[in-house]
């Protein structure tokens, strides 16, 4: 009788099912078997005894995307000869493969896209916790004031599961936010206020406004990344 | 009646066969001693008002009623840029540069009426002050291996019946006639032939897994967004010999079996697009494309797409994404293109440079290809060779040629007498390669190694005046304003870079931002989710490695060495070689510069704003630029 860990369930079951459907990989050392299908992030979420991998732009209601990048983790397909980094919320699990986690790497990488997040949102909650969990203190860049990551999911959730894509993300680079149809202030018909959006929020960047509405952030870019000069000394935190 | 008129209207060929009397009709009606007057007519001569000239001919033509004695045709871009407007007599191949329509009646009179030769539009060689009269003997050309580009002097890209003349759709026809699907991709596997684009990814294995691609409906695109700052090759192409994209495009759809085909050409290529597409309609009213190509039944359509101003969107991903009408933003790549691309359908996507490599691949075969170039790097690649450069344009070498060569031989040094310092090559994913790496021989594999990339061909020599650190800033403000937004790394990634940059240049560096600039460049290698991301920090990385004592300068002595960064520069007058003239302070627009007629001036340090008018004007070189 094959033995194996079903993603998503809550205790281990042991269960017979076809050995085709099965992938047998290993996790930071250790063998582990899953359905196949299913992506790296998925197939790792409640596993026991492995550690949580971070992950802000992932919710299992709405298709992955790959924006925040924090849950890269290490994969080998070659027997561990050599290891490169992808998105686990979206990299397929494959027979065979061996991942690492929380290897020193990973780990490295993700100290560093989490000083970029908090010089973008420094007052924003997850990322002061997720900042602390990995020894960031102070980012060496200009702040930003921003609680929105742009991770999409408001867009997604209202794209995919309500089916009226009432927003949107728009501009590219840094002037990238999320945004109704024509900079509306206020959203219109198009948005039928189901405040899922809200929901899905990882940061709470958008709130449902008193109208009924959701409250979209609006991006704020420090002067200093525009590319002009920060005047008068007031340049960057790693002078001040 | 009407029937002979509807046959002489109809030009549709419907067998291989007719093809092939088609073209050898066209060679005999060819009189190869008759004169042919070929005038670049490429966007770079444009530039020089190439089209004036294209003017003057046709009028003066006309009026001498010579039209019967000569062809004279308008061509895509020769390659010698820096010496347009270009204009070729054939049959000799007579080289005359930097034509200007006042010239049209003297060259009408003295080459085409008396065979002669206008002298003062000779190049004149600055090497050897010798005057050159054919095309053949120009350095400039004569050390290149024109295979592709070559086709770009002889036909007129707006007249399919040239480009079948010139032996245009054999390959074509060779492939309908006989050769199956697996051959094809065999050929090309076996000629070694790498993308184009910027990837070098080996094209015959692309072809493969996208032969092997399940599914009935798949797709071939051609990826004409070329953004790279510079390079200018694909335009080239595509004005000057779009037939022969077409062509490979053709094979390629065959190969794999695809029956639609896309040109995804960025927004700012008009003429590009203007020629493309009246070959795509001559190729369809001629048979060569759309239902039952050439009577075997085969069918496959091109439609062209204009990009809508976005680097990123020569990412293949985020190309696929624009080309299905959404936000051309990249998609991680676990699955290839090859697989599930375009509405997720097995899509071949190649570089224009790569496709025109295909209908010559097929003609001359493999292993002929495969003689050309390194081990790891077959066939000729086209660079744009710009920058510090005497003869900027487009150059077209087997891979295996120095650097050295390219600069020197072909390029013809660096002008004004000014040393050398650098060549950056792969565009904004690319990096600086200093002198001492000169002869390295140039390949996919020899670049990489030294920390830059072949990219797509951009070749960008720099010299003693240009700043590395502003070069790198200048690639990193580049690459910030064309990132899509999506990943965290890049997005913010290059916003602090672009700070870091900024701060260095403006005389508001500190020591640590050397260890900050190396540590982004890895968080945006490790993390970034596409090449742009991934390559990103390249220019950064390289000018470290190659030039840190710059960085130091700025950071530590806040000096730019080579008097670029204003912030960092200061102007002074040496009184010993003022004249008192005052020209300097006439020109100065805030009033920095007082002195009295004939004594030495002073320019008033707190009021200066570096504009360097002042070091511009002096005609004693009595201002200090430090």
């Amino acid at each position: 009788m094959t033995k194996y860990w079903l993603s998503g369930e809550k205790s281990v079951d042991v269960v017979e099912a076809e050995d085709a459907d099965v992938v047998h990989f290993s996790v930071d050392d250790k063998d582990v078997m899953v359905s196949g299908g299913q992506t790296i992030y998925e197939a790792l979420q409640r596993m026991p005894g492995i550690a949580e991998i971070p992950a802000l732009c992932y919710h299992p209601a709405v298709r992955p995307y790959g924006a925040c990048r924090l849950c890269t983790v290490e994969v080998s397909e070659d027997g561990g000869k050599t290891f490169r980094f992808v998105a686990s919320c979206l990299y397929p699990v494959k027979e065979g493969m061996m991942v690492k986690t929380n290897s020193e790497k990973v780990r490295k990488l993700r100290k560093g896209i989490i000083e970029l997040l908090l010089a973008r949102c420094p007052n924003t909650q997850i990322i002061k916790e997720l900042a602390a969990e990995y020894g960031v203190e102070k980012p060496r860049f200009a702040l930003g004031d921003n609680d929105c990551i742009l991770c999409g999911l408001c867009v997604r959730a209202c794209q995919e599961i309500i089916g009226k894509s009432a927003i949107s993300l728009v501009n590219r680079g840094i002037y990238k936010e999320v945004a109704a149809p024509f900079y509306a202030y206020e959203l219109g018909e198009g948005c039928i206020g189901c405040g899922d959006c809200a929901f899905v929020c990882p940061t709470g960047a958008i709130v449902m406004g008193p109208n009924g509405k959701p409250q979209l952030p609006r991006v704020k870019i420090p002067y200093a990344e525009i590319g002009a000069m920060a005047a008068q000394g007031k340049a960057s935190a790693s002078q001040g | 009646m009407v029937e002979q008129v509807r046959k002489l209207l109809d030009k549709k060929l419907n067998s291989i066969q007719g093809l092939e009397e088609l073209r050898k009709s066209l060679q005999a009606d060819k009189d190869s001693s008759r004169m042919v007057i070929s005038v670049c007519g490429g966007t770079g001569c444009r530039a020089s008002g190439a089209e004036a000239v294209v003017e003057a001919f046709a009028e003066e033509i006309e009026r001498q009623e010579l039209a019967a004695k000569i062809e004279f045709k308008e061509t895509g871009c020769h390659g010698f840029c820096e010496r347009g407007p270009v204009v070729v007599i054939g049959p000799k191949k007579i080289f005359y540069q930097r034509v200007q329509p006042e010239d049209v009646p003297e060259i009408i009179a003295e080459t085409v009426v008396k065979g002669g030769v206008v002298r003062r539009l000779l190049y004149t060689d600055p090497a050897t002050d010798e005057e050159i009269t054919y095309e053949t003997d120009v350095p400039f050309y004569n050390r290149q291996t024109r295979h592709i580009l070559g086709a770009n002097g002889e036909i007129d890209p707006t007249d399919i019946e040239q480009y079948i003349a010139a032996g245009g759709y054999a390959a074509l026809a060779k492939v309908l006639a006989g050769m199956t699907p697996e051959a094809i991709v065999k050929e090309i596997t076996e000629s070694g032939l790498r993308g184009r684009g910027g990837g070098g990814f080996p094209t015959g294995r692309k072809w493969q897994s996208c032969r092997a691609a399940a599914g009935e409906v798949k797709y071939v695109l051609c990826n004409a967004d070329e953004g790279d700052p510079g390079a200018y090759q694909d335009r080239s192409i595509l004005e000057g010999n779009p037939h022969s994209v077409i062509e490979g495009m053709i094979i390629g759809a065959y190969a794999i079996g695809a029956g639609q085909g896309y040109i995804y050409v960025r927004n700012e290529y008009p003429l590009a697009v203007e020629h493309a597409r009246a070959a795509l309609d001559q190729a369809v009213e001629y048979g060569l494309l759309g239902e039952d190509i050439l009577g075997t039944g085969f069918d496959f359509k091109v439609t062209i797409n204009k990009g809508g101003g976005a680097f990123v969107c020569g990412e293949s991903s985020a190309l696929i994404a624009s080309l299905e009408g959404k936000v051309g933003e990249p998609r991680a790549k676990y699955v290839h293109m090859s697989e599930k691309g375009l509405w997720d359908k097995p899509s071949l996507l190649n570089n224009v440079k790569t496709w025109a490599n295909v209908p010559l691949i097929i003609n001359k075969g493999a292993d002929w290809y495969a003689k050309i170039g390194t081990p790891g790097s077959k066939g000729t690649m086209i660079f744009s060779l710009v920058g510090k450069i005497n003869n900027s344009g487009l150059v077209e070498v087997p891979f295996g040629i120095t650097l050295r060569e390219m600069i020197y031989d072909i390029g013809g040094g660096i002008p004004n007498g000014k040393k050398f310092k650098a060549v950056q090559t792969g565009g904004p994913s690319g990096g600086c390669i200093p002198e001492e790496f000169l002869d390295t021989p140039v390949d996919f594999d020899a670049l990489t190694k030294l920390g830059s990339m072949m990219g797509s061909g951009g070749m960008i020599v720099m010299d003693e005046d240009n700043c590395m650190v502003d070069v790198a800033r200048y690639f990193i403000e580049f690459l910030k304003g064309e990132s899509c937004g999506k990943c965290t790394p890049c997005r913010e990634g290059l916003a602090k870079l672009s700070e870091i940059l900024n701060r260095i240049t403006h005389g508001q560096g500190v020591p640590e931002d050397l260890e900050l600039m190396a540590d982004l460049g890895e968080i945006l290698h490790d993390g970034a989710l596409c090449a742009l991301g991934k390559s990103a920090a390249n220019p950064v990385l390289s000018t470290l490695k190659y030039f840190k004592d710059e960085y130091l300068a700025h950071i530590n002595e806040k000096k730019c060495p080579a008097g670029v960064c204003r912030e960092l520069l200061t102007f002074s007058i040496d009184p010993e070689k003022c004249t008192g003239c005052g020209v300097c302070a006439r020109g100065c627009s805030t009033n920095a510069i007082s002195g009295e007629k004939k004594q030495p001036h002073v320019i008033n340090q707190g009021m200066c704003i570096k504009c360097g008018v002042c070091y511009d004007a002096c005609k004693f070189g009595a201002v200090i630029k430090e």
